[in-house]
């Protein structure tokens, strides 16, 4: 009998795991995949390591930073800031038609930008960052309000507050067009305040180390453990039972999995609730290059890209909108060493059921019409890299399915968020993107914080 | 335990939450909050950590006594005498 099954080993339920086993918890996570990671995981192929969720950690702090989330993380994982091995990046762009602002990890440089290209703006600007909720109020006002409204309330020029929302809402949007002010505040410190950096070897580095630290405190990890169905009797869960037919006694369990996509695996009668998928994917194409980005003229570490003054974040009626997306050059943060290869990640929002719905030839055409497709539209807005490519990869809303669970393929998961993470049992509790946290520092705290909250009482 | 046994159990326990930190200065009644800047999560793995290694149950409402280093051995005192 365990004191907590967790479902997933991504993020949140490794974090979780820590915090439980930490404390003399009996627990296990259960991994549907042969690899860990969920969203934020990597995969091999042909002798190179390539990444999946991860393009930065945002919520950057440097060494013997007390206040914010990191610190915050380092402190309930019992891990130092050398464990992460972070490098800050080189600074990112935000490019829109006829304006740029570029940010980095020292705030005043974008508000210096706000000042030359938005100069009636810059008080406004100011208001706004200090309007900005404080992590603590995170889920605490009760009200959802629109980040377009407050925003657009505070500034008045139309072209910043779609400058804005274009990292914000790539960055963290789980529906399309809007989101809550609250979490505008969060990714707001996450992306400009605190700010963005990497391990020199990606995500496997951050994997590692979690899984190291559950398995040290005696955390146990299955692999290729899917679960089939969570037995519930009398409003609370009895057992989970994986799919090779075995049985796990558990008191409690957690689960990363999506909050609709964990209701649907109970057996219980129970009417589920109406929780629509969330809309929103990505295609993300993968270039490796013959020279570092920086020898053909490209030292951005992100340069997030809209080709008109509004910026549409929605899914798209087409497989890929060309429009808008995100550039990221694993290479441009500084490390101690460089990268042994160059490389370049494009990512645009995609339609799940157009993807999904391609027959395997046909999705092979159409994986590589997207991938120059992707080429040529960034091509429009950083140094066109193409003739310096040796291999190239692509994943598509039906890799993010694959990885993650979530229905539709949607990034962020559903648009309803189970804030405090309970469900309608009362020992089966969500972790993850659908308690409401995104990113890499993001889903851990909310691993963190829903363990000690429910678990560790 | 002594008083001067407990503070070194204390001091072991922020040196687990927060390995980055220089604890050798630490002041005796400045708030841990103040001085290291420790949050409500901070203030609960103190409890949580005192009660695996010592087997102590701080109700909540007592919470408040760990404040300072001072306090906190002056609270924990009596109920480790015997460990």
């Amino acid at each position: 009998m365990y004191d907590t099954v967790i479902i997933g080993a991504g993020m949140s339920g490794l974090a979780a795991g820590i915090r439980l086993a930490h404390f003399g918890k009996r627990v296990c996570i259960l991994e549907r995949h042969s690899v860990i990671g969920g969203l934020n995981s990597f995969y091999r192929q042909g002798g190179r390591t390539y990444d999946v969720g991860l393009h930065a950690v945002t919520n950057f702090a440097p060494k013997g930073s007390r206040r914010g989330p990191f610190a915050r993380l380092l402190r309930q994982l019992r891990v130092t800031w050398e464990d992460w091995a972070l490098a800050p990046q080189l600074g990112s762009a935000i490019v829109f038609p006829g304006a740029i602002l570029q940010f980095s990890n020292e705030f005043e440089l974008f508000e210096s930008e706000v000042r030359l290209r938005f100069p009636r703006q810059v008080d406004n600007f100011r208001r706004l960052v200090s309007s900005l909720h404080d992590y603590d109020q995170f889920g605490a006002s009760g009200a959802n309000r629109s980040a377009r409204q407050v925003v657009g309330e505070i500034i008045d020029d139309p072209l910043l507050v779609e400058m804005l929302f274009c990292p914000i809402l790539f960055y963290g949007g789980a529906r399309e067009h809007d989101i809550d002010f609250d979490q505008f505040s969060i990714l707001f410190r996450a992306i400009f305040l605190e700010g963005l950096a990497r391990p020199l070897t990606g995500i496997q580095m951050i994997l590692k180390m979690l899984v190291r630290r559950f398995k040290d405190l005696g955390g146990e990890l299955r692999l290729r453990a899917a679960v089939e169905r969570i037995a519930v009797e009398s409003n609370a869960v009895r057992k989970v039972v994986l799919q090779d037919g075995s049985e796990i006694e558990t008191r409690n369990v957690l689960s990363s999995a999506g909050w609709a996509e964990t209701m649907q695996l109970c057996d219980d009668e129970a009417e589920q609730p109406q929780s629509p998928p969330g809309r929103l994917s990505f295609v993300e194409s993968i270039s490796i290059l013959n020279t570092p980005p920086g020898e053909l003229g490209y030292d951005k570490t992100i340069v997030f890209f809209n080709d008109s003054e509004k910026f549409h974040y929605e899914k798209p009626d087409e497989l890929t909108d060309f429009r808008s997306g995100t550039v990221c050059s694993p290479n441009n943060f500084a490390y101690s060493e460089p990268l042994s290869e160059g490389m370049i990640r494009i990512s645009a929002l995609a339609n799940f059921d157009r993807w999904a719905a391609l027959d395997p030839d046909r999705y092979r055409e159409e994986k590589a019409r997207c991938y120059e497709q992707l080429s040529a539209s960034a091509a429009r807005f950083v140094p066109d890299f193409r003739r310096a490519v040796v291999e190239t990869d692509l994943f598509t809303p039906r890799t993010i399915h694959r990885f993650t669970g979530h229905a539709d393929g949607a990034i962020y998961g559903s648009a309803q968020k189970s804030r405090d993470g309970t469900t309608r049992l009362n020992n089966l509790f969500i972790c993850g993107n659908d308690q409401g946290l995104v990113g890499i520092v993001g889903t851990i705290i909310s691993g963190i914080s829903i363990a000690n909250r429910h678990l560790l009482k | 335990m002594t008083a001067a046994e407990i503070r070194q159990a204390v001091l072991h326990i922020l040196a687990d939450i927060a390995p980055d930190e220089d604890l050798s200065n630490l002041k005796e009644d400045v708030p841990f909050r103040e001085q290291l800047e420790m949050d409500s999560m901070d203030f609960l793995d103190i409890v949580m950590e005192l009660r695996k290694r010592y087997r102590i149950q701080i109700p909540e409402e007592q919470y408040t006594e760990l404040a300072s280093m001072a306090s906190t051995v002056r609270y924990l005192e009596p109920r480790m005498k015997d460990l």
